[in-house]
């Protein structure tokens, strides 16, 4: 373990066999899920990003299988019910899902099919991690990767609140949230996620950010080129961008690709609880721990003084003190 | 089992409590999570790399297979990854859904591993040697080609077909394997010649 695994720049590149040190480091997390204060890292890993151009999907799954293989996760055999959506939904074993939608455009009236891969955007700020009261249960990385350390996942369900896409699964069997990693483990050693390896057309691509953007550009002129006027990024300033970002041909409607938040946000409940909410509650119980403490020092226990214990007698032998005003 | 607290008692504690949660909720201890931010340990140090072609289609993508435990050391490798090889050519590293998951495939209960014969009019599969299934291929193909082998056509042309047998080849083939399947099977003649990789 003596050299330490390259940041990755692509995701098409054999994986090491031979055992090479981690570049993700516990001391790479920026921040954690319910801590505060967090020290700050050494150093800032290159950001890194997930491109996913929905022009050139195919819809083939490839993804699909490759993240199962990848995850060792094991879907459940589900119904067909007429749908292409295998499963029906994200599972706490199907941390990526091919989306589809039929969409006749008002413009040329044509029908146009459009297939989107579902999974954790990587928000630069994590709607998951802030809803999270488990500490230590949500990390991100410096170099943008939001990720789960199940041992402290206490299966509350928060971080699908939090979640603005929708995103996290609890599992029933062992009752911990599940979402993609975007195969944390491959990108410690260098590589990246194998969704993006696997994609027959390349429509997933993965780099560093600014790589990808570069790119998102080039295929958005090429989309303009095309007569997409509309084509775009998406890399919603709402939650601070994300690590996880597409290229749309529509993108002035990011909602008809299978209900694409147009502008995504954390919850303001979740936000509230987590901010305003719990400042004053917090500082509603020290006022009274405080208070508690200042009158268990100054306020002594009430003395029975000897006459009133004598004149407490007298009321008892004559009968009147026991609810003799009744 | 009683425990002997007086109400007074019972104040004092949960006054202690809510002034220790509170002031660890303010910051004042220290939060700290049970288990420290980890990956999962990487699946792939320390296997053996296999390369291989897929088997599925006539594209032949390039994969690499994935091993635990040391055949050389008498032990038995178990299989645990398939990816496609970025190195390759044909898919540099991409694979199709059902190439991404061959190891099921190789892992599936109900794969073939042995020859297997069906005797005429028997209803069960029967477990054969290759020895046993090679000479039952043989010895059929030779008789049919004795049979009905073409030397030349009406017109006295040689052509040496032989078209009453067919020939299917697996497309997990190297170009090299590829080449002496076809050199094999067309020096016999036959002309109904065909599999998935199209050699």
């Amino acid at each position: 373990m003596s050299e330490t695994a390259p940041q990755p720049k692509t995701a098409a590149a054999n994986p090491p066999v031979q055992p090479i040190g981690s570049n993700l480091l516990p001391s790479d997390v920026v921040r954690i899920s319910a801590t505060k204060d967090v020290p700050q890292p050494d150093r800032q890993l290159t950001k890194v990003a997930k491109l996913i151009d929905v022009s050139k999907c195919i819809g083939c799954k490839a993804c699909q299988s490759a993240c199962i293989e990848w995850n060792d996760t094991r879907p459940e055999v589900e119904e067909n019910v007429g749908v292409y959506e295998n499963p029906h939904d994200l599972t706490p074993n199907m941390f990526t899902l091919m989306r589809f939608t039929e969409w006749v455009n008002p413009e040329t009236d044509n029908l146009e099919w459009l297939i989107r891969k579902d999974g954790c955007m990587h928000c630069e700020d994590p709607g998951c991690l802030k809803a999270c009261p488990a500490p230590g249960a949500i990390v991100q990385y410096s170099n943008g990767i939001v990720d789960f350390i199940h041992e402290n996942c206490i299966g509350c369900g928060y971080c699908v609140t939090g979640c603005p896409f929708d995103i996290p699964r609890i599992s029933k069997v062992d009752h911990k949230s599940y979402k993609c990693t975007l195969c944390s483990d491959r990108v410690a050693v260098g590589q990246g996620p194998a969704c993006a390896k696997a994609c027959p057309t390349q429509a997933i691509v993965f780099g560093t950010k600014e790589d990808m953007i570069a790119h998102a550009e080039e295929r958005i002129e090429d989309l303009k080129s095309r007569g997409y006027a509309n084509a775009g990024i998406y890399d919603p300033a709402g939650v601070g961008g994300t690590h996880v970002i597409y290229v749309l041909h529509h993108a002035d409607k990011p909602s008809i690709y299978d209900g694409l938040p147009d502008e995504p946000r954390i919850s303001p409940v979740v936000e509230g609880w987590k901010g305003v909410t719990k400042t004053a509650g917090l500082a509603v119980m020290g006022v009274a721990a405080v208070g508690a403490a200042i009158h268990g020092i100054f306020a002594r226990a009430n003395k029975v003084a000897e006459h009133e214990e004598h004149e407490a007698e007298k009321l008892v032998q004559s009968g009147d003190g026991n609810g003799g005003t009744v | 089992m009683n425990i002997d607290l007086s109400r007074r008692g019972f104040f004092k504690l949960a006054g202690a409590g809510v002034a220790a949660t509170s002031l660890g909720a303010m910051g004042f201890g220290e939060a700290e999570a049970a288990e420290r931010a980890h990956v999962r340990a990487f699946k792939l140090a320390t296997t053996t790399e296999t390369r291989n072609t897929c088997p599925y289609c006539s594209v032949a993508c390039g994969i690499i297979m994935y091993s635990k435990g040391d055949v050389k050391a008498g032990e038995t490798a178990e299989l645990i990854h398939i990816e496609g090889d970025a190195d390759h050519p044909t898919n540099r590293g991409t694979l199709c859904p059902k190439g991404a998951a061959l190891k099921d495939f190789v892992h599936a209960p109900t794969r073939l591993t042995k020859p297997r014969h069906r005797a005429a009019g028997a209803s069960e599969f029967q477990d054969i040697t290759w020895d046993e299934a090679l000479d039952k291929i043989a010895r059929a193909m030779k008789d049919d080609r004795d049979a009905n082998f073409i030397q030349t056509n009406e017109a006295g042309v040689p052509v040496n077909r032989w078209t009453t047998t067919g020939f299917l080849a697996a497309s997990a083939t190297t170009n090299e394997t590829a080449w002496l399947t076809y050199k094999t099977v067309r020096s016999m003649g036959i002309v109904g010649f065909d599999n998935q990789a199209r050699v």
